[in-house]
């Protein structure tokens, strides 16, 4: 059964500027796609094991595990992958090389392949995820939805172009024919990316210069996430004003909750009102840049600190404003 | 588990103002105010009457114009409008020229181009792992020996890329210098250099089959790019993991000081720890950590639920709705700054002696000069983070 959230789509790419919570969207989207019954996969290729953190299970290990039970039987299976254990796999799938891994760990051809070589490592991680889009058991898909927890935007062009790159170092042989079926999945329009942004400026400066590239790359843009939205507070009317709420209003309102209206209390409040005004304009001013970009945009709010309570919220939260 | 003595409080005017300060390098990890706090410092040592060079790696646009740089910058120029004797030059990372320089200073113009123009150079000056922190210390190291031959700055004070991890600037270079002169490009080189050597004297079990696997793997191609390319810059100067030692040996010596910048956030905190711990290993100085972005509690008495109590209480009511807004904005700082501040005391738990300077969040981001000055003020005011 596919998710009626983003209908159409089976693999979700997640990117964003480093800490603007693409580990958390990610996995709040994939207990998202879960409700309802769902099976999704959700996977790390950043080896950070972020993911497990959020989720409080144990490191994950490279094997599929289930971490979380969505609403209506759903459920949301993650995987770390991990470069290292992909090179190997890979050896052993595409040159039935068994015994060279360590060998080849041994003169640091892994760490090369891993973090050096031109997107070798990129490959690896691409192909793995291509390969879960596609898989097939009895005839139907395995994962209704797979999510993955991507590099961050300044990256993401150039990892999921990679496999259109690698076409010109290696013209034949199976790294060319998985890179060409790759690229067949992430151009096909059951692929997006979205990014996950913070209404500040450098997070949304690269969240429009991320589009951009992706859209001159013709890969396919989803929504924005919007994290940790500061709730508004305040009237139109009220933003409009250097101080929004005055002293004279806060005394005769403390005065009636029956509270001491006394100086440095009122002064306090009458601050946070001032310090309250300016970021809500400066998060519109920012919302306004991301809604000129004619991407469906879905508005996270910040919590106190995520636990797994706060990853169902923002699963909620997403299911109610995601495009269907 | 609050811990029972308080930090001791980071000095930053004493730190700007005393002339052995002569190199300050702020680490932390990704977004928590690294570039933000780097500039500000420099700035407010400039108006305390000193030389400075401050080496911004991707500020904010807004930020970079206000202090008069374009992307176009891999040099420092004057930041216009310094109050007091002082000076402050500023200047933007541009990696791959500073990448590209290197090879030209240290070959004629036909082994440059030639290594200019190979395809495994132009990946790795543009977008490898940890090339971003190679240059950022090759640049210091550059800025370093420039003023020493020419008396250009008293101090010199570094931003650190936007790495997840603050240990990415220490151990980056040198993996990517120890790559670069490993075991493994040897291998792949050899060919080239005579029969007899390299690949094909490999033998032993597992190795032959691995180098057979990489050329498969790898596509031969790339390997004779990596190769030509190694080669070539063999020949321009000795080994990149020993040039990478060098410059990491300024950052041992007694006129260099460690600022790390952390949000009052877990992920950040950890990683403040780790760092910290690093430091004291390798002999680095640390001169204190900054709790960037904090949410102070407000210096009145008033606590989150007496806040919440009374909001409830007007909105019943249905009249001062602006006031119980108020109280709600008060109640949910409350609470912010109390899981900040326990946050913030785990670090202090693991490392009592490192000395803490607070950071307010400001409700504007920090995009001009006033900004920046606004936060050295902070930043030297030494604010308490707790009720
Ligand atoms: N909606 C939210 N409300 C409050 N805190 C949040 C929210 N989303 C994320 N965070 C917090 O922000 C921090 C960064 O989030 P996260 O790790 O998901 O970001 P990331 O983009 O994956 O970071 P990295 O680039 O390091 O991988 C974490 O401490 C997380 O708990
Ligand atoms: N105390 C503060 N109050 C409000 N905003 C702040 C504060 N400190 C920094 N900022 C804002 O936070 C954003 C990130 O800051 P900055 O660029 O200094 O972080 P960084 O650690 O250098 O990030 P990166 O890792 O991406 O290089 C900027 O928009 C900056 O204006
Ligand atoms: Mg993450
Ligand atoms: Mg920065």
């Amino acid at each position: 059964m596919a998710s009626d959230l983003w209908p159409g789509v089976r693999l979700h790419i997640v990117t964003g500027k480093g800490g603007t919570g693409k580990t958390t969207v990610a996995s709040a989207l994939a207990l998202a796609l879960a409700t309802g019954g769902n099976r999704v996969l959700l996977m790390e290729v950043e080896g950070r094991q972020g993911i497990a953190q959020l989720f409080d299970v144990p490191p994950l290990p490279y094997d599929e595990t289930r971490v979380a039970v969505a609403p209506d039987r759903g459920e949301v299976i993650a995987q770390a992958v991990d470069a290292e254990a992909a090179v190997l796999e890979y050896l052993r799938m595409f040159y039935n090389i068994k015994r060279g891994g360590t060998a080849l760990k041994k003169i640091g051809a892994i760490d090369f392949a891993t973090t050096i070589a031109p997107g070798l490592r990129d490959v690896l991680m691409t192909g793995k995820t291509g390969e879960s889009v596609r898989r097939r058991e009895n005839g139907q898909p395995v994962w209704d939805a797979v999510v993955m927890d991507a590099p961050p935007t300044g990256r993401i062009t150039r990892f999921l172009n990679v496999n259109s790159e690698v076409g010109s170092l290696t013209r034949v042989g199976p790294i060319k024919n998985q890179a060409d079926s790759v690229m067949r999945v992430i151009r096909s329009p059951e692929t997006m990316v979205h990014l996950v942004t913070l209404l500040e400026e450098m997070p949304v400066q690269e969240t429009v210069d991320g589009i951009t590239e992706l859209r001159e790359s013709e890969l396919p843009v989803g929504s924005i996430f919007i994290n940790m939205q500061q709730p508004e507070e305040l009237s139109d009317d009220q933003l409009s004003r250097d101080v929004p709420v005055s002293a004279a209003q806060l005394s005769s309102g403390l005065e009636a909750a029956g509270l001491p209206a006394a100086e440095p209390l009122v002064q306090a409040l009458e601050e946070e009102g001032v310090g309250h005004a300016v970021r809500v304009r400066l998060q519109r001013r920012e919302r306004e840049r991301l809604e000129s970009l004619g991407v469906p945009i879905v508005g996270l709010p910040l919590l106190d600190g995520v636990d797994l309570g706060g990853l169902y919220e923002l699963a909620e939260t997403i299911v109610a404003q995601a495009p269907r | 588990m609050s811990p029972t003595t308080p930090a001791p409080i980071f000095d930053v005017d004493g730190l700007l103002r005393s002339p052995d300060t002569r190199i300050i390098v702020c680490c932390g990890s990704g977004g928590v105010g690294k570039t933000t706090t780097a500039a500000a410092m420099a700035l407010r040592a400039a108006e305390m009457g000193r030389r400075v060079v401050v080496l911004t790696i991707d500020p904010a646009r807004r930020l970079a114009q206000s202090m008069g740089l374009n992307h176009l910058d891999n040099t420092p120029r004057a930041v216009p409008d310094i109050a007091g004797d002082g000076s402050l030059d500023a200047m933007m990372l541009d990696m791959k020229r500073t990448f590209d320089e290197l090879v030209e200073t240290h070959s004629d113009p036909e082994r440059a181009a030639q290594v200019l123009e190979n395809p495994f150079y132009q990946a790795l000056s543009s977008s490898f792992a940890g090339t971003q922190e190679y240059m950022a210390m090759e640049k210091l190291g550059q800025l370093q020996r420039e003023s020493e031959a020419e008396d250009l700055w008293d101090l010199i004070v570094v931003d650190t890329p936007p790495s997840r991890s603050a240990l990415d600037f220490l151990d980056a270079p040198q993996r990517l210098g120890s790559f670069l002169d490993g075991k493994f490009i040897r291998i792949l080189t050899g060919p080239a250099k005579g029969a007899g050597r390299g690949l094909g004297r490999v033998v032993g079990a597992g190795l032959g089959l691995a180098a057979g696997a990489v050329k498969k793997v790898l596509g031969t191609e790339l390997l004779v790019d990596v190769s030509t390319f190694v080669q070539a810059l063999d020949s321009i100067f000795g080994g990149f993991r020993q040039r990478a030692d060098e410059t990491y040996r300024i950052l041992q010596q007694p006129g260099t000081a460690f600022v790390v910048v952390a949000a009052p956030e877990p992920d950040a905190v950890r990683e403040a720890t780790y760092f910290v711990d690093r430091l004291t290993e390798e002999h680095m100085p640390l001169a204190g950590l900054v709790l960037n972005r904090m949410t102070l509690p407000p210096g009145h008495g008033l606590s989150a639920e007496e806040a919440l109590v009374a909001a409830d209480r007007l909105e019943k009511s249905g009249e001062h709705l602006e006031t119980a807004a108020m109280l709600r904005l008060h109640a949910d700082s409350m609470r912010s700054s109390a899981r900040q501040n326990h946050v913030a005391d785990r670090f202090t738990a693991a490392h009592p002696e490192v000395a803490q300077g607070v950071v307010p969040a400001l409700a504007d981001d920090v995009h001009d000069m006033e900004g920046l000055r606004e936060v050295g003020d902070l930043l030297a005011e030494d604010l308490p983070r707790t009720g």
